[in-house]
């Protein structure tokens, strides 16, 4: 990195000011400390809120009585309401659901993504235009909620898990990234293979989607975190709240305060915390989106900006 | 749901969703050359891989996108889900009304309030999330070093991936009845404190719970075009003895301008698309007084309490204002003399 700045910049590798071009006037003492503590502050404003939750998910009822609610300073980390949580009932039915639609419904959602992608990537295929003409044209309008939900009614998905994958499954924002960047692989190396007698599918799958990890990774965690993130579906598809994934538990567990089926005897005899569960449901539904999304990060950028903004 | 289209085309800026670039003009383009001469079944023929290619995806946009276009036609009925077992069925059996629930509309106490909070949300975002990604992103880019600014923008993206369900519990641990600020309050003998049943703070609230989510999500474009920016621009500014805040109204805003146009008419074209999700989550704790957008008011008329036929009615004014909001937004951004839209 610093390297590259003295290419680029003239200025001396090393030090804290080498980062700097020399043109440009040293930073004082105090602008560099009013910088730095409101960039701890503005970090701390999305932080703190996830570590209470965290911390007071794993504190004992003891501790969280001690505390009169919220717990900030760990104390005697206990993993019991998570034990209780996922040895079976409501919670661990949710979860399991919310992992099966994400799981299926991302691969689904890529396999078709892809597929479409790529299949209007290549110049000057038959009939390309018209297509990515009505697939674009649904980002203009939406046909409104009441229709969607009588159409999802009427074919009969009501009820089914496919109601949750199925009418969220593609997202044209998604293909047209996906798509701007396998018509940016080089069509030399996509020629080539066609000369040696490689199909679409092969060249699909053994040049372009290999060029294109990191395309790939960022639309697939799009796709994730939307199934994983996904309550509405579910509230209006489903009936039965055995159905129900892990969002739509989490907002009747906290947001409307009830007690989770099965646990409620343990709670009102003290054994467990009320409020422990509840943040315990909402770690788990936290876990998988903060332990995913630094991995792709460092491709956010280019994801965004291959198909979007072109600054 | 299908999201409501926020999007345009202008011929002018080549983009994905235009079709591909025209050959540059030198260099005769294969395929687009015998395209005129092959006739359309061998052409057929020959890309039949890639049409199979499409059809999966084609075939949910149309079955999910495109049929429910005709479903609008309960707008026009009295529609009656009881009528037979299956929503096709009930539409075709269901009696014609003309323009009846429109007429309704137009005296519905109810859908005023929902078009009135709509608009006063829509303006309390403009006016108060909007520039935050733009402010970030400048101090964000201030700071040199990588590591710390890799490790800060991990930390800002973060929360754009939690779920409305989870962002709203979050601040309903923090600023509720029940949460932690009440909670430090009252260990010092204070008054009780909750944020999350104020109708009057409502907007705010939304507002206040946006940025928390998306503000930082909305920084990686501001630095992009930020990063776009020759070195050399600030060197020669410097050299001419601009300082830091000259530098940055003189060159970093001035490069962020396009980016600026662009979203701001993303916004103005989303303007009746307030918080759909996060207000529904939130409604019952506020009342619909404060809360009712239009977005809710079709879910609570239409699917709540049955009225198919009369939310219906009310999405189609909603899309159509919607689109037209777009389309004079883009226009606008021409007049400003921005490329304006294509898509998000």
């Amino acid at each position: 990195m610093s390297a590259l700045n003295v290419l680029n910049f003239g200025i001396k590798p090393g030090s804290r000011s080498g980062l700097r071009p020399v043109w440009e006037e040293p930073p004082t003492r105090a602008g560099l400390a009013a910088k730095g503590v409101t960039l701890t502050l503005v970090c701390l404003a999305v932080l703190f809120p996830v570590w209470v939750v965290v911390v007071t998910s794993l504190s004992s009822v003891r501790t969280i009585t001690d505390a009169g609610g919220l717990v900030v300073v760990p104390r005697g980390v206990t993993f019991l309401h998570y034990q209780e949580l996922l040895s079976g009932g409501q919670v661990s039915r949710a979860a399991l659901v919310s992992v099966g639609v994400t799981v299926f419904g991302t691969l689904f959602s890529m396999v078709v993504s892809v597929l479409c992608a790529y299949g209007l990537s290549r110049p000057g295929s038959v009939l390309h235009r018209p297509i990515l003409l009505v697939i674009v044209a649904t980002m203009f309008f939406g046909a409104g909620l009441i229709p969607t939900y009588l159409v999802v009614q009427g074919i009969g998905l009501t009820d089914t898990y496919l109601a949750l994958i199925l009418p969220s499954a593609v997202n044209v924002f998604n293909i047209l990234v996906l798509r701007a960047f396998f018509m940016g692989t080089a069509q030399e190396l996509v020629e080539s293979a066609r000369i040696d007698g490689a199909g679409d599918l092969r060249i699909l799958w053994r040049i372009v989607m290999p060029l294109s990890r990191a395309v790939l990774a960022v639309i697939t965690l799009f796709y994730a975190v939307g199934y994983w993130s996904a309550w509405f579906n579910a509230s209006i598809y489903l009936s039965d709240p055995e159905m129900l994934p892990l969002q739509n538990v989490m907002q009747q567990l906290v947001l409307k305060q009830q007690k989770p089926t099965g646990l409620s005897q343990a709670i009102t005899t003290g054994h467990l915390s009320p409020l422990a569960v509840q943040m315990a449901v909402m770690v788990l539904a936290l876990i998988p989106v903060a332990v995913l999304a630094p991995f792709v990060q460092r491709h956010f950028k280019q994801g965004m900006l291959t198909g979007a903004v072109k600054g | 749901m299908a999201a409501h289209g926020t999007t345009d085309t202008h011929p002018a800026r080549p983009d994905v969703t235009a079709a591909p670039a025209p050959p540059p003009p030198r260099t005769p383009a294969p395929r687009k050359a015998d395209a005129a001469r092959v006739p359309l079944r061998h052409r057929l023929r020959r890309d039949r891989v890639l049409l199979l290619m499409v059809l999966p995806a084609l075939l949910l946009l149309l079955v999910f996108n495109y049929v429910p276009l005709f479903g609008n036609i309960v707008a026009f009925q009295d529609y009656d889900p009881y009528i037979a077992d299956n929503a096709f069925r009930a539409m075709s059996q269901s009696p014609w009304i003309g323009f009846e629930h429109f007429r309704h509309m137009l005296d519905d106490r109810l859908f005023w309030q929902a078009v009135r909070n709509t608009l006063a949300i829509f303006a309390i975002q403009l006016a108060l999330f909007f520039p935050v990604p733009i402010a970030l992103a400048l101090f964000v880019n201030s700071f040199v070093r990588p590591r710390v600014r890799a490790v800060a923008q991990a930390i800002l993206y973060l929360p754009h991936f939690f779920s409305w369900v989870l962002v709203i519990t979050v601040f309903q641990q923090m600023f509720g009845g029940a949460g932690l600020v009440a909670q430090v309050l009252r260990e010092r003998g204070h008054e009780g404190f909750d944020l999350m049943t104020d109708p009057g703070l409502f907007k705010f609230l939304l507002t206040f719970e946006m940025i928390w989510k998306d503000a930082g999500w909305g920084v990686i474009v501001f630095l992009a075009a930020l990063a776009a920016v020759s070195p050399d621009l600030y060197e020669a500014a410097a050299m001419d003895g601009a300082n830091r805040r000259r530098r940055m109204w003189h060159i970093q805003l001035p490069a962020l301008r396009p980016v600026v146009a662009l979203l701001l008419v993303l916004q103005v074209g989303n303007a009746l698309t307030v918080g759909f999700e996060q207000i529904l989550l939130q409604r019952a704790a506020v009342g619909a007084a404060a809360s009712e957008v239009l977005d809710t008011y079709v879910w609570n008329t239409g699917l709540d309490n049955g009225n198919f036929g009369y939310g219906a009615a009310i999405g189609i004014v909603k899309g159509v204002f919607g689109l037209l909001l777009v389309l004079g937004a883009n226009k606008a951004a021409h007049l400003m003399g921005e490329q304006g839209v294509y898509k998000r």
